[in-house]
């Protein structure tokens, strides 16, 4: 049960401490408090409830990173079944790392979304949102944490229809989020199949579902046909949930209706979490070896993630809302981590994981911002942002650093991933990719200028008066906005945890214990 | 902190003192007590290094105490104290601060060790002292504080980067004898030469010292040049450039000064042509001549004080200080009208004043050294003296053609801080030995000899002569409402013409560069838009149906190149 268990010594059963059940109470706190709102169905409780299940989330997951964040890995058993035939937890500090972004930006919305949800979502349906808010997060965090493939896909199914319902929120603004959610929906399903279908070949060739198993049965055949189908269906498939271009076409209407914390929650998570499943099957469970025999990365994800910097960028500049250009952004900057795992060094894992983390906050700040627009104004065209820059100064100040952040201008979190890139391209002799990591950055100058050119440059409608959110909705935002910067400047937490996961994952399976 | 409390900061802690202190007459008295308890300490520190601070690896040396730096450091606690008596009616807070500070970082930079002590004392008087001049309050007076500011600063600036290559060449910033030759020691030279007034880096002063306050002016005359002229004779004693440097100081303000109508700015010229001579005196760099240096010095602030003293009583009492409007004072302004002669007398050099014991050190160590040609110019130059500031700024002001004007006579304060500069004047002609014996290195002179004294007066006597008939003969500049173009003219006329007619031109280009570069963006904007914007299949939705071709599109080509 605890890290040091090996399957040939018998099992005793001692007393565990609070801190051995970590990785299950990381699970078990939001899944039992989603239910929990439900039931007491008392409104005013359930923002509290939501709100501490979420910050003991964040302890949790810090407690987890501290242990593992040296290189070691945690293995913890439910229900005391050993795995490969029980289902495993297992930390180490790729994991861990994701866990901590997501648990903390979900704390961080969630905070936020106390004032600020009241103008997208009727009060009456505030208990079911914060239930579906915890369950997603619970999806979303089971998902990473998990050590058993098919415990992965049910994970994922529950953040998924969770999700579905979250975007359909944003019904009460626009009509629209219904056929964006449904669109997401059935988009959405495609891509959990095709993992499944994955997980079921590997199933078939290996006979088993424990990730450290699989690694070590896969490793013994690599020109199974059946194995390599395995691995095509689950990149398609987890590519899908995690937008890489061009299998992104169901975000940005998706992100442009669903409601201002639910986006900031998931672009922030949501996506790097499909990443995370990306990364982990690729590495861990198919190991190095079997990418470097089967090209799918020279062939699929290195040429689509240039298309992805470049094509989504200027999609994003052609935008006039602020929700659907950022949410093209998200597109572009995934391009950024899966050139990352295109350039397939130490360095540029480390730029991926780094990325991740790095845009995570930034975005999560910058539709918090949007959020806070769509409170006062109403919604988020560049019409109606003009010379909100006067009018709500806190709010597009802190817009302004996190859109310097996506830049990645020096001095915030966006220039430290980008600059680990930029040097993981030099490292491999691939100068040009690095040239053209920069010119990606100058679309991205653009289409952050148009956001601030909509914000300072305009002159406010007539009349308008100086309305600024409450400072409770300010906090959150320039925690993040003040993060990215943080993280620009001090790089030992993020770099050190990124320097780690990438020799975890290069370093392919430990296997079994 | 320290081994001894560095002189400076007493001035620092009367001036924070003064800041808070209520009546402006408590704040006039601390101001008095600070520069005593100062002179004090300078009089009884022994020889040495103290006050070391560790930073950056450096040491800094804020209290290096020796002769040279003992002797500038008495007379500008002595300059402190006649200057803040002359003041003692100011009720402005500002302008005793800044008195305060500024002779607090005078001190400060002669007692530095180091070129960073210097630095910081260099742009500490700098910044101090441009509040003398603007407190003026007129728009002129801001004006000119700002081009001060500027050239005092930048003096600084240059200080600094020398003494960072000095550093990097080197390895020390100790502010010691240096030799020209390398970028480090130029910069260095050519900023002790900006803050003392070196020919065609002089402007700052005939431009400044004429527009700060009454008091002002006294107080600023006494430092910001003396203290180059210390960092010179510390750091470039013997330099001969200097020689010829200061000998052109000496003559160039004579011309100057003859035409000039305001009477502060003739006397600023005539510091200019007094500067001459301690510069000439480090450049020989024998210990007579820097005898004579530091001597000339400390009798120069005595006299120059005075002198600037009564013409600003005038200028107190009358509102105006041009030659042109004043004459005839000295019936109601009698005593004002003896402490100017008696400055005049000084500076003149004439025998039992401070001027003859003093500037003689100097002249004969040219002679001594064989700079004969350079003698004659000191000689020549002397002749001038008596003329513009030994004649005709109290001939002008206290004697002339009769303007009708009849002030009161100066305040007790006043008279009481001229009055005792004036008998320092007397005293150190009449007495040397005192003065003699605090200078740097052993002096064996003796300024009263029979051939010396007659040789000045003849010299005197004759340049008198000379005022007398040119002004019987009408040949004298006649004292009218003009201004005097000076080579700073260059720079405060024709430069910005050039610089604005060029940005004129710059400004249309790049205009017309931006419109058509707005035209040629604009359109390709609408463009993009047109391409790309959000109806477009690019950037726009789509329907699953496409989604759903991309996914299998996808899944087939990763199928094919896993099974390839």
């Amino acid at each position: 049960m605890a890290s040091s268990v090996s399957l040939s010594e018998p099992i005793h059963h001692v007393a565990l401490s609070l801190a051995d059940q970590l990785p299950i109470l990381q699970i078990i706190i939001p899944f039992i408090t989603a239910p929990l709102i439900v039931f007491l169905g008392v409104r005013q409780l359930a923002w509290p409830l939501a709100f501490l299940a979420s910050v003991l989330c964040v302890v949790t997951s810090s407690l987890l990173l501290k242990q593992v964040i040296d290189g070691s890995e945690i293995s913890y058993q439910l229900g005391g079944w050993a795995p490969p035939l029980g289902i495993e937890y297992r930390v180490d500090a790729v994991n861990a790392f994701v866990l901590l972004l997501i648990s903390g930006i979900a704390s961080v919305v969630l905070f936020w979304a106390r004032l600020g949800l009241k103008a997208e979502v009727p009060e009456r349906s505030h208990a079911l949102f914060y239930a579906l808010f915890l369950l997603c997060l619970t999806g979303l965090m089971g998902v990473v944490i998990t050590g058993d493939a098919f415990n992965v896909f049910v994970f994922l199914e529950i953040s998924s229809l969770s999700t579905y319902v979250l975007i359909a929120q944003g019904c009460h603004q626009d009509k629209r989020a219904f056929t964006a959610s449904y669109n997401y929906l059935i988009m959405g399903t495609i891509g959990a199949t095709f993992f499944v279908i994955g997980i079921g070949f590997l199933y078939m060739a290996t006979g088993t579902l424990n990730m450290a198993d699989l690694a070590d049965r896969i490793a013994l055949q690599h020109d199974n046909r059946t194995i390599q189908a395995a691995f095509a269906f689950i990149v398609v498939g987890m590519g899908l949930k995690a937008a890489i271009y061009p299998l992104h076409l169901w975000m940005p209407n998706a992100y442009t209706f669903a409601p201002s914390p639910v986006v900031a929650f998931l672009s922030g998570t949501a996506t790097k979490m499909a990443l995370y499943v990306l990364l982990r099957f690729m590495f861990t469970v198919f190991q190095p070896a079997f990418l470097e025999e089967v090209p799918l990365i020279e062939a699929i994800i290195l040429p689509f993630a240039i298309v992805a910097m470049f094509a989504s960028s200027i999609s994003a500049f052609a935008q006039r809302d602020l929700k659907r250009m950022l949410a093209h952004s998200s597109v572009a900057q995934l391009g950024y981590m899966m050139l990352g795992i295109g350039l397939f060094s130490h360095t540029g894992l480390t730029a991926t994981v780094i990325h991740l983390f790095n845009h995570g906050i930034t975005k999560a700040a910058l539709f918090l911002g949007v959020g806070c627009y769509v409170f006062v104004v109403g919604g988020a065209s560049y019409e109606k942002l003009k010379g909100l820059g006067k009018t709500m100064p806190w709010t597009s100040a802190a817009m302004v650093i996190a859109g310097l952040s996506l830049v990645g201008v020096p001095g915030t979190a966006g220039f430290v991933s980008k600059w680990i890139l930029v040097q993981a391209a030099f490292e491999q002799g691939w100068w040009i990719f690095a040239f053209l990591i920069v010119l990606s950055s100058i679309l991205a100058v653009a289409y952050v200028w148009r956001m601030i050119e909509a914000l300072y440059l305009a002159s406010p409608a007539e009349g308008a008066m100086s309305q600024e959110v409450p400072f409770l909705m300010l906090l959150p935002l320039w925690a993040l906005a003040l993060s990215t910067l943080y993280f620009g400047l001090f790089t030992d937490i993020t770099l050190g945890a990124a320097k780690a996961a990438a020799s975890g994952l290069m370093s392919g399976s430990s296997g079994m214990f | 902190m320290f081994d001894i409390f560095p002189t400076a900061f007493i001035f620092f802690a009367g001036a924070l003192i003064v800041a808070i202190a209520p009546g402006h007459r408590l704040r006039s008295a601390i101001a008095l007590l600070i520069p005593v308890m100062a002179a004090w300490q300078v009089y009884n520190i022994p020889e040495g290094v103290f006050a070391r601070a560790e930073i950056f690896g450096q040491t800094l040396e804020m209290m290096r105490v020796d002769k040279l730096s003992r002797v500038f450091a008495l007379i500008f606690c002595i300059a402190a104290f006649l200057g803040n008596l002359y003041a003692w009616h100011v009720r402005d807070r500002v302008q005793q601060l800044a008195a305060l500070f500024y002779s607090g970082s005078a001190l400060g930079a002669v007692f530095a060790g180091d070129l960073i002590t210097l630095f910081f004392y260099w742009e500490g008087t700098a910044i101090a002292s441009v509040f003398l001049i603007w407190a003026r309050g007129t728009i002129g007076a801001y004006n000119t504080g700002l081009r001060y500011l500027i050239i005092q600063i930048m003096s600084g600036v240059i200080l600094l980067s020398g003494a960072a290559l000095l550093w990097r060449e080197t390895g020390s910033i100790a502010f010691d004898k240096m030799t020209l030759g390398s970028l480090g020691t130029w910069l260095i030279f050519i900023s002790f030469g900006m803050k003392c007034a070196f020919p065609l880096m002089h402007n700052w002063l005939q431009d400044s010292y004429p527009a700060a306050t009454v008091t002002g002016t006294v107080i600023l005359s006494a430092f910001t040049t003396k203290l180059a002229v210390y960092a010179l004779a510390r750091g470039f004693a013997g330099t001969e450039i200097l020689i010829y440097i200061g000998a052109i100081m000496t003559l160039f303000p004579i011309f100057f000064a003859e035409i000039e109508n305001d009477l502060r700015r003739v006397l600023a010229y005539s510091l200019n042509n007094q500067l001459g001579f301690m510069v000439v005196g480090v450049g020989i760099g024998t210990e007579m001549a820097l005898n004579g240096t530091a001597s000339h010095a400390f009798a120069h602030i005595l006299y120059k004080a005075l002198l600037f003293m009564s013409v600003g009583a005038v200028l107190f009492r009358t509102g105006t200080s041009k030659a042109s409007e004043l004459g005839g004072l000295c019936r109601t302004m009698p005593k004002t009208a003896i402490f100017c002669l008696i400055g005049a007398a000084s500076i003149s050099a004439f025998p039992l004043f401070s001027g003859f014991v003093t500037k003689s050190l100097i002249v004969d160590a040219t002679a001594e050294n064989h700079y004969t040609l350079i003698w004659a110019v000191l000689v020549f130059a002397s002749a001038g003296v008596l003329s513009h500031s030994g004649i005709k700024i109290p001939y002008f002001t206290f004697f002339g053609h009769d303007s009708g004007l009849r002030p009161k006579e100066a305040p007790l304060h006043m008279l009481l801080a001229m009055g005792i500069t004036a008998f320092l004047c007397i005293y150190i002609g009449v007495n040397p030995d005192p003065l003699y014996a605090l200078l740097p290195y052993e002096v064996e002179y003796h300024p009263y000899t029979m051939n010396h004294v007659v040789a000045q007066l003849q010299l005197l006597c004759f340049a008198l002569l000379a005022f007398v008939i040119l002004m019987k003969t009408g040949l004298h500049p006649p004292e009218v409402r003009a201004i005097n173009l000076d080579t700073d003219w260059i720079y405060r006329r024709i430069l910005p013409d050039i610089v604005m007619s060029f940005g004129r031109g710059l400004g249309a280009v790049w205009t017309s560069a931006g419109q058509s570069a707005g035209m040629f963006f604009g359109d390709f904007y609408k463009w993009l838009e047109k391409v790309l914007g959000p109806e477009t299949g690019v950037s726009g939705v789509r329907p699953v149906g496409t989604m759903t071709l991309w996914v299998s599109v996808l899944l087939s080509i990763s199928l094919v190149i896993a099974y390839l």
